[in-house]
């Protein structure tokens, strides 16, 4: 913390004559104020649908507020640390989390056959947490200092270094985590400016190797899981189940819902895990179509905002990283969303800041922290 | 690792790579920007094209319908005894779908309360054939209030384990109308299969159907009609409300003939003994008793009755489970002397004044074979029709039926319902045998001898009937001529059932007041075969005795007991009705192997009459 405040000290000046009387403030205290209030609204919408989803569980409520004023304070914590020095020290936090990961297999705890916990006594912590920010930050560091577009072989280690952990934790297994910490590593490699053709080719082949697979490698019972996936009509009772519900309670909804706590499909427990993955489902439900369009769009003010960010963040660095970090949050509503919708195979992925959940919150909100300190970086006399 | 040194910084176009992450931070918000209006599109098909869809589905997950039994339509005797019940008992029932492990389930039930190998076993066939889904399947019937307190505690254990409060049919009498009555019983596979979809639709939740008997005649009647009620559960299958009910119809109630106190006399009368006793109101054709002897318990039938107890019943020579009095089928022996000598007096086979002599037996020309006169040396010289009904004189009856021929007994006899089910709201009531030409030769591929007119002329040979039967005759002798179809039932909820006369038996007034007269004196002459029955009697009655050969006799021997297996011993019947003058009751008793009609029978039937007339 310390260079940090004298970064402050330093800066303040300066600064105020860019964002005039009103933003010093903000600035001053490093806060991005329309980013703060999206957020704001999506945890007050949050926890009403979560209170209805777990059966007006005022217990859970409590959790979740105690999560949040924790996520709260972390956010406005990173939110003070210096772009410059996260920049420094991705690599290391980038290697600290792939130790843990491997850890995890050595003295991990788990739970229902997937072992993701590291418990430290008085209380458990999942290190893939950690890479979900240190793997942006750390392929972006990486990027940071070489000449973009990237040449081949940077881009070749930076797969390496996102598939590495990606590994780790796919083999937990997490697919849900696994797929998300993949995706912010690409993603970083997308605004690094990945050639097109590598793009497209890439796209090609996994569509050209995916006939072969299906035909010649893949198992029968293989087979039957992906058809599972592709239409949850064939399995009612089973893995169909959660879809055809939640389907049915997103549906059922219409435009106004069914009003708050009165959602059938999730009060009655015919939803499950209604109020974890499924929760969107109980909005639906509830608040109808019209719920739906005010958590979407909120989502998308948040996103745009994200993206406003790094498009005017001060270095490439804190634009790859602000990009990838915004663009990551999208992919995790997406997935949730899709997936709850019956657009996209059911991985369990939480619908973010809505679902219970305290060490996903935590880490969207260290997320949103670093986004924060990128918006109210000092402009760089370097550039 | 230090990628960030200074030197290499100088060389990248820190503008140019803006603009570029610029580029791709703006595509990537097209993408978001696409996405979100993908997934806003796929909310609105979900939320407005298909909300109809979604509605209904959503609706079905919570809401189902329970149906609600009517309660069955109870059974009185004609003084408002009440004969069959309903009454409330607490069963247990698995709902198959709602628990995970049956076998752990049941294990863990055994621990709590008592569950029988058998109804395991009945438990697992039940839920092995074909029922709904999510229905419940009875485990155990019948539980105390201690137990139902026991599973109640471990109730969080016991997921898809109901107690269910259920009506249960209950007959307070006992043995005593069980054959008449008959009983319900839980619904079988067979049964099952049997029901059309709306059959199947009125049964459901409803356990048991009548099984024999007026439960299984009047069944649709007694059943009543299925309710119904809407309501919401919860994923687990939890009631949590009812929506909307309609109450089910109860089955109509039934009010008998039958009268309890004339029911347990007949019983009394004939404790310990086998036989069949039907009474008739002369009037109507309402059956007043009726009684097989021995006799069981039907509510041991109710809830299912156990292998052992069954097996007992069925293997039984006393044969209780079987109901004389529409299905024994016995010959009738003298008693159906009265019926053939109207029919030789309107057929002028004979008249009052025609007289004979009997030597103790008969012979038929060309014929070797003796019929025998059950008096040995024979009634003597001078007997007439009186007579022969009075001392009951067989050879009389051999002559005037050889004289007749079987083309003019078989009709007379077919009037009074001989060889034909009477038509009694009972199930599987059986014919009896009234034999003719046709019959014969269809039957045995043979020839109407002479030989074959005496045989039936004295309740022999091939002639069987129903106890039923000789009661519903015997009520058609005491009308002179009303032949009115038998019936149990009198009022069925509201509505009386109709009186229904089958035939009009054509006699003159003298010919019918001769044989009242003369089976009048078979009680009150001097020399009446049931004269024993007349003892200071404040009436007067009418009857005719009968015994009835079980086994044939050989040619050369005679009948003598002592030498005889006790079942073979004949068979003692009576027939008769009272009062004389204006006869309101009509009875037919067989007691198996009684011997004498005069001395096992004719007695019962004065019980019966001083019962009926006497008492209130």
């Amino acid at each position: 913390m310390n260079p940090q405040r004298q970064d402050f000290v330093r800066r303040f000046p300066g600064s105020s004559q860019h964002f005039g009387k009103n933003s010093s403030f903000w600035q001053r205290w490093h806060v991005d104020p329309l980013l703060l209030i999206g957020l704001f609204l999506l945890t007050v919408f949050g926890l009403a649908v979560l209170y209805s989803a777990s059966g007006q569980s005022e217990n859970y409520l409590k959790r979740q507020g105690v999560f949040f004023v924790v996520a709260y304070i972390g956010m406005f914590a990173c939110a003070q640390v210096d772009v410059q020095v996260l920049r420094r020290w991705a690599p290391w936090l980038y290697l600290v989390g792939v130790l843990m990961l491997v850890l995890v297999f050595i003295i991990g705890v788990g739970a229902k056959g997937a072992q993701r916990w590291i418990s430290l006594g008085f209380f458990r912590f999942q290190p893939s947490e950690v890479l979900k920010i240190a793997v942006p930050l750390m392929v972006a560091s990486y990027f940071s200092s070489k000449r973009l577009p990237p040449r081949f072989k940077h881009i070749l280690w930076a797969v390496l270094l996102t598939a590495l952990p990606t590994g780790l934790i796919f083999k937990q297994p997490d697919l849900g985590t696994a797929i998300l910490i993949f995706t912010s590593g690409l993603i970083v490699l997308f605004l690094a400016g990945l050639q097109w053709r590598y793009i497209v080719g890439t796209l090609l082949i996994i569509m050209l190797s995916a006939w072969p697979m299906w035909y010649y490698m893949m198992k029968d019972y293989q087979k039957q899981r992906v058809i599972t996936l592709l239409d949850p009509e064939a399995d009612k009772l089973g893995a169909g189940w959660n879809i055809i519900q939640s389907k049915t309670a997103i549906g059922s909804g219409g435009v106004h819902g069914k009003g708050w706590l009165n959602g059938t499909q999730s009060q009655l427990d015919f939803l499950p895990e209604s109020h974890t993955d499924f929760i969107i489902a109980v909005l639906a439900e509830e608040f109808g179509l019209v719920g739906v369009l005010a958590l979407l769009g909120l989502y998308l003010f948040i996103i745009g905002r994200g993206l406003m960010i790094a498009l005017s963040a001060q270095s490439t660095f804190s634009r790859l990283v602000a990009g990838s970090i915004i663009l990551t949050f999208f992919v995790y509503v997406f997935v949730n969303v899709g997936m709850v919708a019956g657009m996209l195979p059911v991985v369990g992925v939480p619908l973010p800041l809505v679902s219970l959940g305290g060490t996903s919150i935590l880490t969207l909100m260290v997320g949103f922290g670093i986004l924060m300190a990128i918006a109210t970086e000092k402009r760089s006399t370097a550039i | 690792m230090n990628w960030a040194g200074t030197e290499i910084r100088q060389f990248k176009d820190h503008a140019g790579e803006a603009r570029k992450i610029g580029l791709r931070l703006t595509i990537a918000f097209s993408f978001v920007s696409l996405i979100f209006l993908v997934l806003v599109l796929r909310f609105y098909s979900l939320q407005v094209t298909h909300h109809e869809d979604y509605a209904t589905q959503s609706d079905r997950n919570r809401i189902h319908i329970r149906p609600i039994p009517p309660n069955r339509g109870l059974i009185f005797d004609s003084r408002g005894q009440l004969l069959a019940d309903n009454r409330p008992s607490f069963n247990l029932s698995v709902i198959k779908e709602r628990v995970d492990d049956l076998d752990a389930t049941l294990a863990k039930l055994s621990t709590l309360i008592e569950i029988s190998e058998r109804d395991k076993e009945n438990f697992y066939k039940l839920v092995r054939q074909r029922r709904r889904p999510f229905e419940a399947v009875p485990l155990r019937l019948r539980l105390s209030e201690e137990e139902i307190s026991r599973i109640a505690v471990h109730e969080f254990e016991l997921q898809g384990v109901e107690i269910d409060a259920e009506l249960t049919r209950h007959y307070p009498q006992g043995e005593l109308f069980a054959h008449t009555i008959g009983y319900v019983g839980r619904i079988n596979e067979k049964e099952l299969s049997g029901f059309d979809e709306d059959t199947y639709k009125r049964y459901s939740g409803t356990h048991s159907i009548g099984k024999i008997g007026l439960e299984k005649y009047y069944e649709n009647m007694l059943l009543g009609s299925v309710g119904s009620e809407h309501i919401e559960t919860n994923a687990h299958g939890r009631v949590l409300r009812s929506l909307e009910r309609y109450d089910p119809e109860p089955g109509q109630d039934l009010y008998l003939f039958l009268d309890s106190d004339l029911q347990k006399v007949a019983t009394e009368a004939m404790a310990g003994r086998r036989g069949s006793i039907v009474a008739i109101e002369v009037e109507t054709g309402g059956v007043l008793a009726m009684v097989s002897s021995p006799s069981y318990d039907p509510n041991l039938f109710v809830s299912g009755i156990s292998l052992r107890d069954y097996r007992a019943l069925n293997k039984s020579r006393d044969l209780p489970l079987f109901n004389r009095s529409i299905q024994g089928q016995y010959p009738p022996g003298s008693t159906i002397k009265p019926l053939l000598g109207l029919g030789g007096l309107e057929n002028q086979t004979v008249n009052f004044h025609t007289r004979i002599y009997d030597p103790g037996f008969y012979q038929l020309e060309n014929d070797e074979r003796v019929y025998r006169d059950w008096k040995k040396g024979g009634h003597g010289n001078n007997i007439d029709l009186y007579t022969a009904i009075v001392q009951s004189c067989d050879t009389y009856f051999y002559d005037m039926a050889f004289r007749m021929g079987v083309d003019k007994i078989h009709p007379f006899g077919a009037q009074f319902g001989l060889g034909q089910r009477t038509g009694i709201d009972l199930p599987s009531e059986r014919a009896g045998l009234w034999p003719s030409r046709a019959w014969k030769r269809g039957a045995r591929g043979m020839p109407w001898f002479p030989g074959d007119s005496l045989n039936i002329s004295i309740g022999q040979g091939d002639v069987l009937t129903t106890p039923l039967q000789l009661a519903v005759l015997t009520a058609t002798l005491a009308s002179k001529g009303k032949h009115i179809k038998p019936r149990l039932v009198k009022t069925m909820g509201d509505q009386e059932t109709p009186l229904n006369m089958v035939n009009f038996v054509i006699a003159s007034d003298t010919n019918w007041d001769y044989m009242h007269r003369a089976m009048k004196d078979v009680v009150h002459g001097a020399r009446g075969t049931a004269k024993r029955i007349a003892r200071r009697v404040k009436y007067l009655m009418a009857g005719k005795t009968g015994t009835a050969q079980v086994v044939g006799i050989a040619q050369d021997a005679e009948y003598d007991a002592s030498k005889l297996d006790d079942r073979h011993w004949d068979h003692a019947l009576y027939i008769g009705f009272a009062p004389f003058e204006s006869p309101k009751i009509a009875v037919a008793i067989i007691v198996e192997n009684g011997e004498h009609g005069s001395s096992a029978a004719a007695p019962i039937a004065r019980e019966i009459f001083d019962k009926y007339l006497l008492d209130d």
